[in-house]
């Protein structure tokens, strides 16, 4: 038998992974994706004095990463708030 | 008023400041020591995280590294930001719900075994003393240079003033010192960044500036002349760059990963309140970084552009002074091979031998006043040696801005080696008196004795890393690059499968840990320090084309599959470490960090 905090628990984690994964996969296609694997395709276009697949190898992808961790900390005090998890 | 002076001025009142703040903040209990108390704010945890992190490295030598390959200087940059997603992620938020003091701790009792202990106390020492020597020898080549000291007093000025904070106040002491410095170094760094980025293309904004077009009205933009200077020298275009994409890729992953493995950078997110504070804070730190982060690229391009339209194909006597200064500290070079008494600056190393850096003649001056340089290379028409610390330090002068500015970027360097150093030091003390002597030698030892003995491991540390910072070991550059490999080879998977995977084991954990940090070294000491050959093997014979920087990633996926491999044929972990990691991923009632 599973308690029901069990239960709860579970959904939380289940919840938990599904954001990780999807910010994770924007993380790996912003700098591996557009910085390195697709830079050379990128570079054709032009943002500016910026060649695309540059800016976001020296530039874009740090953006992004801030942007991704405050998302995250948005995402999860929600789901905290949502499973009563938010007391110290 | 004179450079000189202004400098003695900024360095005397940022070091005053740091002495104060370390004698309000000195730590009672071991808590405090280690952890800062574990009442931290998320903004104030974030500030110190950053300049711990941003090392003498960071603020010189990497817009340096940036200006000379291009593109490729990518990997470090996003290398040593995006391993905070991961830190934010995957790491930060449990280990704080964990609640303990280091990171041994945690793969200790994760992984229920002395042995996985001692194996995390053993990585963590190897990672942090490779990276404080070189902390150290930063701190002296800073004094040197601008306080006109020796490099060796300028290490024991820098050890006697982080023996101060971080013996008296531990992890207090030196969290708010870190808020101090990393205010300093921000500042001393986005200046002349600012002052440059207008003058060469009006536009204020660094970041924006280097992608905007030269000021001089011909609306050409700043990044397409700088490819076209780039291949009329001879070089490959700036904008493209000469690595090959498996090992950025592979460099830039062992950075990510080594970062968010680092024990020194891990053990910050101990020191806040709350499990929601550890992934706000983590959100500030990388905030906090990446101002510093995105500016570095902006100001390789201003320097490089600077730098190869001030000298080619001008005339040594009509030189700037600049140029004749940074020569007399050996930082800069010129070798008259064609002479014409003309600086022809091109591909290849303008000298040969002595790590392609130049051996003077003494004092002794050739037919236009320069330097006499006695390794030179005849096999390449290059007649420029530039150090690539010079981008950064040199950059005011070069852009010819105020005294003060230039005064500016010695106390901002000595701010970001010295908060650092203090960072390291302190996972040495822990690591020894919390690890190794309450741990595993002396466990009845009491609070206000494993106090003393932090304290006293404190000292020793310092000690050892001035010995190293003075007397650096050849090895010691090439190795702290290497500090990254060997984190992301050994801590990364064991700490994420300790999280994220339940049925992970001891067995499976251990031997990850060791194969990967054991492939590490080879790899490494094979094809970094050549001992195994006569001679170091050259790059044609890594494997994949993978470099020893890479190589951490490549170690890494042993690790993990070695420890899923192992973990499959031995027995679950016990009911009572099944149950931590339940409990480690609930956010809530985190509790204050404890020792029980």
């Amino acid at each position: 038998m599973i308690s029901e905090q069990e239960k709860k628990a579970k959904a939380y984690w289940k919840e938990n992974v599904k954001y990780l994964s999807i910010l994770l996969i924007i993380w790996f296609a912003v700098s591996y994706g557009a910085g390195i694997l697709f830079k050379d395709l990128l570079n054709e276009i032009r943002l500016g004095g910026f060649k695309l697949g540059f800016w976001f190898a020296q530039q874009g992808s740090i953006y992004v990463f801030v942007i991704l961790i405050f998302i995250y900390v948005r995402l999860m005090n929600k789901l905290d708030k949502k499973y009563g998890y938010d007391k110290d | 008023m004179s450079v000189q002076i202004w400098t003695y001025i900024l360095v005397g009142i940022t070091f005053a400041l740091y002495i104060g703040i370390a004698i309000w903040s000195r730590a009672g209990s071991t808590k405090e020591f280690y952890v800062a108390g574990g009442g931290v704010s998320p903004l104030a945890n974030g500030m110190a995280t950053a300049a711990d992190w941003m090392s003498a490295a960071s603020f010189i030598s990497m817009a340096g590294i940036i200006a000379f390959d291009g593109y490729d200087g990518a990997v470090y940059l996003m290398g040593w930001t995006g391993g905070y997603v991961l830190l934010a992620l995957l790491l930060a938020p449990y280990l704080r719900k964990f609640g303990k003091f280091t990171v041994p701790d945690f793969i200790g009792d994760r992984y229920y075994s002395k042995t996985a202990r001692s194996v995390a106390v053993f990585c963590a020492l190897l990672v942090s003393f490779t990276y404080v020597a070189g902390q150290m020898r930063g701190v002296g080549i800073v004094f040197s240079r601008f306080l006109e000291v020796d490099i060796n007093t300028g290490v024991l000025i820098g050890m006697i003033i982080v023996l101060f904070y971080a013996v008296l106040g531990g992890m207090k002491g030196i969290t708010y010192t870190q808020v101090a410095q990393y205010c300093v170094l921000i500042f001393a760094f986005m200046v002349p960044a600012i002052f440059i980025s207008i003058q060469m293309t009006g536009n204020p904004i660094p970041q924006l500036g280097f992608g905007d077009t030269v000021a001089d009205g011909s609306g050409t933009y700043l990044l397409d002349k700088l490819d076209g200077l780039s291949t009329e020298l001879g070089f490959s275009e700036y904008t493209d760059g000469s690595k090959s994409m498996l090992d950025v890729f592979t460099i830039t992953l062992a950075l990510m990963v080594g970062t968010a493995g680092l024990p020194h950078v891990i053990v910050r997110f101990f020191t806040v309140k709350r499990v929601k504070d550890a992934r706000k804070s983590a959100g500030y730190a990388l905030l906090l970084i990446a101002i510093l982060y995105t500016t570095a690229p902006a100001v390789a391009v201003f320097a490089k552009t600077n730098l190869i339209e001030s000298v080619q194909n001008k005339k040594y006597e009509e030189l700037p002074l600049w140029f004749k200064n940074w020569e007399d500290t050996e930082l800069l070079g010129w070798v008259d091979k064609n002479e014409d008494g003309k600086i022809q600056y091109t591909k290849g190393h303008a000298v040969v031998g002595n790590k392609n850096k130049p051996i003077f003649d003494g004092q002794q001056r050739g037919e236009y006043g320069e330097r006499i340089i006695t390794n030179i290379n005849t096999s390449t028409k290059n007649e420029l040696f530039v150090d690539r610390d010079i981008m950064v330090l040199a950059n005011p002068e070069i852009a010819n801005l105020p005294n003060w500015v230039i005064a500016l970027v010695a106390a901002g360097g000595l701010a970001a080696a010295l908060s650092t150093a203090a960072g390291l030091l302190l996972v040495i003390s822990s690591s020894v008196s919390h690890d190794l002597i309450k741990k595993m030698i002396k466990p009845n030892i009491s609070e206000k004795g494993e106090l003393v003995a932090a304290r006293i491991s404190a000292v020793a540390a310092v000690c050892v890393a001035g010995y190293f910072g003075i007397n650096p070991p050849g090895f010691v550059a090439a190795v702290v690059a290497l500090a990254f490999g060997l984190a992301a080879a050994s801590f990364f998977p064991a700490i994420v499968l300790g999280i994220f995977y339940k049925r992970m084991n001891k067995e499976g954990a251990i031997s990850g840990m060791i194969v990967g940090i054991l492939c590490m070294l080879l790899y490494m000491i094979k094809y970094k320090l050549g001992w195994f050959d006569d001679v170091l093997p050259s790059s044609d014979e890594w494997w994949f084309g993978i470099s020893p920087e890479g190589f951490g990633a490549v170690a890494m996926f042993i690790n993990f599959i070695v420890s899923l491999v192992v973990c499959q044929f031995t027995s679950k972990p016990p009911k009572e470490v099944q149950d931590i990691v339940e409990n480690i991923r609930i956010p809530s009632n985190a509790g204050q960090s404890t020792n029980h």
